[in-house]
């Protein structure tokens, strides 16, 4: 160890005694900037974050974003200022800020973190953005108009003011305006009042409640004026956000579900394992994401036909090893697939580990879609919501359109005659759990982007997935998708009222109230298919 | 490097060789560890079975203590509280063993806690609490809510400026009893009954969109707003992960979270998390060079370069080398004569302070607030000036203010009354009064 470290020390020595005449350090203003920056105490950091702002070097938005992130250190023994380019695991590899230059990996014991907090780091976003405010692309320089609002201080008005000036781009105009405007309300601005009066910016709306509690009777009406025009707008925003809310946790609901719909709802095999195999596939995706790093969107898509392999194979081993064994026997199936599901869980966490797993998302699916101010949409709901559809309209057609659609209603519709007329009613079972399980796989893909992989991931789903094909109709696809859909948005409306835990409940009652009064669900089977 | 393992690892077999002789004389000093290796809390528990392990296996490295060699007994009590009570008992009437290390949930606390009483055993409780209780028999080397919740809120008020309180938990006896006292302290504080909102979300809760929503549109009423968080394991992992994508960053709305450690952080990717924050006793990035050692060792110990540690692990580390420091004061492993000698007694904790075991069975904590960082690591930006003595009846509820634990002679009790100048009912018969 100790021969390391002092290795590591000569290098350091050796590589900075070499960049010394080349770039003469010891001159390089920016030496001073930084170490003042790494030696001010809490009360100095804004006069050194300042220096370095209006020293006007080239460097400086690095060294900052850097220190933000903090990756800005101190090498123990010298006292020199690195900028850490990985901070993961005891050796931590660094590079020179002055230079860029690559310095070799260095232990971690060595390193002193420069500090910084919130508060800081809210100013220093300030800066960056206000630095940002001359790139060349507009919507960088929207960002960075945004970032400002509710962050312009005294210290910002006049160099935004002359950025205004100088802006062309109106929504970029815009924003400045707003964030002006914002800082202008504290300071009891009538005017700006009304530039804010549109806005549906939760920081708009954060100044003129602000302004609603001053001292200034006029301010105050004038604000809460402002404020209710608002409301009005909100309303219907809010009505959207909670139907998307309903519609994106009733996709989730259908897509674990709607394996299941064909399994228990379609052959009419109680499989408590259902949960793991949705766990499985979810797994899957983990597994394509080590073996393809740094490629988190590619991993991703190749997961969906892995996943459904993966589950889909599992699906015909239990099929085979256990669930025909016990036809027509459902208590035994519930018990035995209970069974298969204990012993999945604990082969995942014995075999791979208890802890959970991080899947990557992709850059193309974090963040949202920005409506308006008030309105977003997560990026990742929204894929999910989308594949569900996609997965529901791909099922739809496997089994109106296909032959093996036709041979799985024949034998689910009277068994004894399919097989009469040739059709390989054994085969046809495989297939048919084999496509549940895989469809089961794919929902374990699309919810690895949303919630926890791990060996529980299963078990939070299965008593939803059953609740939903049975409120939507044993048997029936239809049922299924609206059945989730609809349990989800009901589930969404009750929730800000009621709370998470109490619509559950509630939820669960109005499920036992409808079974109640249509004991098969919403969509019952018809015909001969029913008495099967 | 290579030559200095080699010395190394000849002295120590070495030393093992000259102690087996002396211990050969007498039995093995019989750990118990109590933790779930199997269900849905192994997710946190299988690390602390691991960490008492490699003590154990450090401990006997060194010779042992008093001339004996310790012996790891593990049962897997997965996951289920009652299952929790039988194999606390199989500890203790069958394997006989000296002390239990174990627990992570207060409900299986509960469930283990007359069994020890009643077979008059020793257990070390290494996790974060909602306090309220004090037995003879158990000793709380993690946080009460004056170690963690109460600081971390005071950080928030004085450092931060936070007007408006969002209590968000998992609808479970700690958060429950964290966000009474944390709610009545606020109100002292003179915060008003609007500014604060409280919100329970059931285990394992994946479906935070419109919660979320709630605390964005709370938070846009022009007082800087916080959220303190009690969600419990990996409710986590989507509850941030919605805070990222619905934009809520943490100079907007900041969360300080009490169950989130660098073991809950490892499940996920913390880019759009950096800022947010979490009050404990202990981080990983801790500057000292006992934490450095403990890393190492760990790592060595697991033999995964990228293992992380946590609070309840430094808890643990403590809880173990206090319990050895006792038995070494005591000269017998005898439960009682532990018991005395354990009250008073310091060792070194892994931030660079020591912690001292107070007559109530709580101990002496520094309290830290970190930031997370991009690398899953926290980096602490505030720390109380010397250590918190752990409170086990805490202040801000009614029917404990009065309440302190004592179990030194002549008071020895755990729930003294100063108002009647009685010692009050068993911390059984407490909580459960307070429950009704």
């Amino acid at each position: 160890m100790s021969i390391l470290r002092s290795l590591t020390l000569l290098l350091i020595a050796l590589v900075s005694v070499l960049s010394l005449p080349a770039s003469a350090q010891e001159d390089d203003p920016g030496k001073a900037l930084l170490n003042n920056l790494a030696e001010a105490p809490a009360s100095r950091v804004e006069d050194a974050i300042n220096a370095i702002v209006s020293s006007g070097d080239e460097r400086a938005r690095g060294w900052l974003e850097a220190y933000g992130n903090n990756r800005l250190s101190r090498i123990e023994d010298t006292g020199q200022v690195v900028i850490v380019l990985n901070n993961r695991g005891r050796d931590w590899e660094i590079a020179n800020p002055l230079t860029g230059e690559n310095m070799g990996e260095m232990s971690r014991r060595e390193l002193d973190r420069i500090a910084i907090n919130n508060r800081i780091r809210g100013q220093l976003e300030g800066i960056l953005a206000m630095l940002d405010l001359n790139a060349a692309d507009p919507d960088v320089r929207e960002a960075s108009a945004q970032d400002m609002m509710g962050k312009v201080d005294a210290s910002l008005v006049e160099p935004l003011e002359a950025q205004l000036e100088l802006e062309e781009n109106a929504s970029v105009r815009h924003r400045i305006e707003e964030a002006l405007a914002i800082y202008r309300v504290g300071e009891g601005n009538l005017d700006a009042v009304d530039v804010l009066a549109g806005s549906l910016h939760p920081r708009a709306r954060a100044a003129l409640n602000e302004a609603v509690r001053s001292d200034n009777p006029v301010l105050a009406d004038e604000a809460e004026q402002a404020l209710s025009t608002i409301e009005q707008k909100l309303k219907l925003n809010r009505a959207a956000e909670t139907l998307y809310f309903g519609l994106s946790l009733g996709s989730v609901l259908v897509l674990a579900a709607i394996g299941l719909a064909i399994t228990f709802g379609v052959m009419g095999v109680i499989n408590m394992a259902h949960g793991e195999l949705i766990m499985l596939g979810a797994y899957t995706t983990w597994g394509m994401q080590q073996l393809l790093p740094g490629q988190p969107g590619l991993a991703l898509i190749l997961s969906i036909p892995a996943g459904f392999l993966v589950a889909a194979t599992a699906g015909i081993i239990i099929e085979r090893s256990v669930i025909q064994f016990l036809k027509g026997r459902p208590l035994e199936t519930l018990l035995a697939t209970f069974g298969i599901s204990l012993i999945l869980q604990q082969l995942v966490r014995t075999v791979i580990s208890p802890q959970n797993r991080t899947v990557v998302t992709p850059d193309w699916m974090s963040g949202s879609l920005v409506i308006n101010d008030a309105l977003s949409l997560t990026l990742n709901r929204l894929y999910v919501l989308a594949f569900a559809l996609i997965v529901f309209a791909a099922l739809m057609m496997i089994m109106r359109k296909t032959r093996l659609g036709l041979e799985v209603r024949a034998v689910t519709q009277n068994r004894a005659m399919a097989r009469s007329m040739g059709i390989k009613a054994t085969r046809v079972d495989i297939m048919t759990f084999a496509l549940g399980s895989g469809v089961a796989g794919l929902a374990g893909v699309a919810l690895s982007q949303i919630t926890n992989v791990g060996p529980n991931l299963g078990q939070n789903y299965i008593i939803d997935s059953f609740m939903v094909v049975v409120f939507g109709g044993v048997g029936n696809l239809w049922g299924t998708l609206v059945a989730g859909l609809t349990l989800g948005t009901i589930n969404q409306i009750l929730e800000p009222w009621a709370g998470a835990v109490l619509a559950k409940i509630m939820v669960l009652v109005l499920i036992i109230l409808f079974i109640q009064k249509r004991p098969r669900g919403l969509f019952p089977q018809k015909g001969r298919a029913a008495e099967g | 490097m290579t030559i200095r393992k080699h010395v190394k690892l000849g002295l120590s077999a070495l030393a093992l060789s000259m102690s087996l002789n002396a211990m050969a004389a007498e039995d093995p000093i019989k750990v118990g560890i109590l933790h779930s290796l199997s269900g849905t809390m192994a997710i946190s528990e299988t690390v602390l079975k691991d960490t008492v392990e490699m003590l154990i296996a450090k401990q006997n490295a060194e010779g042992g203590v008093l001339g004996r060699e310790l012996e790891a007994v593990v049962v897997d009590p997965a996951s289920n509280w009652p299952l929790f009570a039988e194999k606390a008992r199989e500890l203790l009437a069958q394997e006989k063993v000296d002390v239990i290390f174990g627990n992570w949930t207060s409900v299986s606390r509960k469930s283990v806690l007359p069994v020890v009483e009643e077979l008059n055993g020793l257990l070390f409780y290494p996790v974060q609490y909602e306090g309220e209780e004090s037995s003879e028999n158990v000793f709380y080397t993690g946080a009460a809510p004056n170690q963690q919740a109460i600081p971390a809120v005071d950080y928030l008020m004085n450092n931060i400026g936070v007007e408006r309180w969002v209590l968000a938990g998992t609808d479970y006896v700690y958060p429950r009893t964290t966000n009474k006292i944390l709610e009545t302290y606020l109100m002292d504080q003179g915060v008003a009954k609007a500014d604060i909102m409280i919100n329970y979300t059931p285990f394992g809760h994946s479906d935070w969109q419109n919660i979320v929503s709630d605390i964005k549109r709370f938070g846009s009423a022009g007082k800087k707003t916080a959220v303190v968080s009690t969600i419990n394991g990996d409710a986590n992992v989507p509850f941030y992960r919605e805070l990222g994508n619905q934009g809520i960053s943490a100079s907007d709305i900041p969360v300080v979270a009490f169950s989130v450690g660098e073991q809950e952080l490892s499940g996920i990717d913390t880019g759009p998390l950096v800022g947010h924050l979490a009050a404990w006793n202990y981080f990983m990035s801790a500057d000292s060079d006992a934490n450095y050692d403990f890393i190492d060792q760990w790592i060595e110990h697991t033999g995964n370069e990228e293992a992380v540690t946590n609070d309840p692990m430094e808890a643990h580390y403590i809880g173990f080398n206090m319990y050895i420091e006792a038995v070494k004061k005591a000269g017998t492993t005898d439960v009682d004569a532990v018991k005395d000698a354990i009250i008073g007694v310091s060792v070194p904790n892994l931030t660079g302070g020591y912690a001292t075991m107070m007559p109530n069975h709580h101990i002496t904590k520094p309290v830290l607030i970190g930031e997370i960082q991009d690398n899953g690591q926290f980096s602490v930006v505030w720390e109380t000036p010397s250590t918190v003595a752990g409170d086990a009846w805490s202040d801000f509820l009614p029917g404990s203010r009065d309440l302190i634990a004592d179990w030194r002679k002549p008071m020895f009790c755990g729930s003294f009354n100063t108002a009647t100048g009685k010692c009050g009912a068993s911390a059984g018969e407490m909580a459960a009064e307070e429950a009704e």
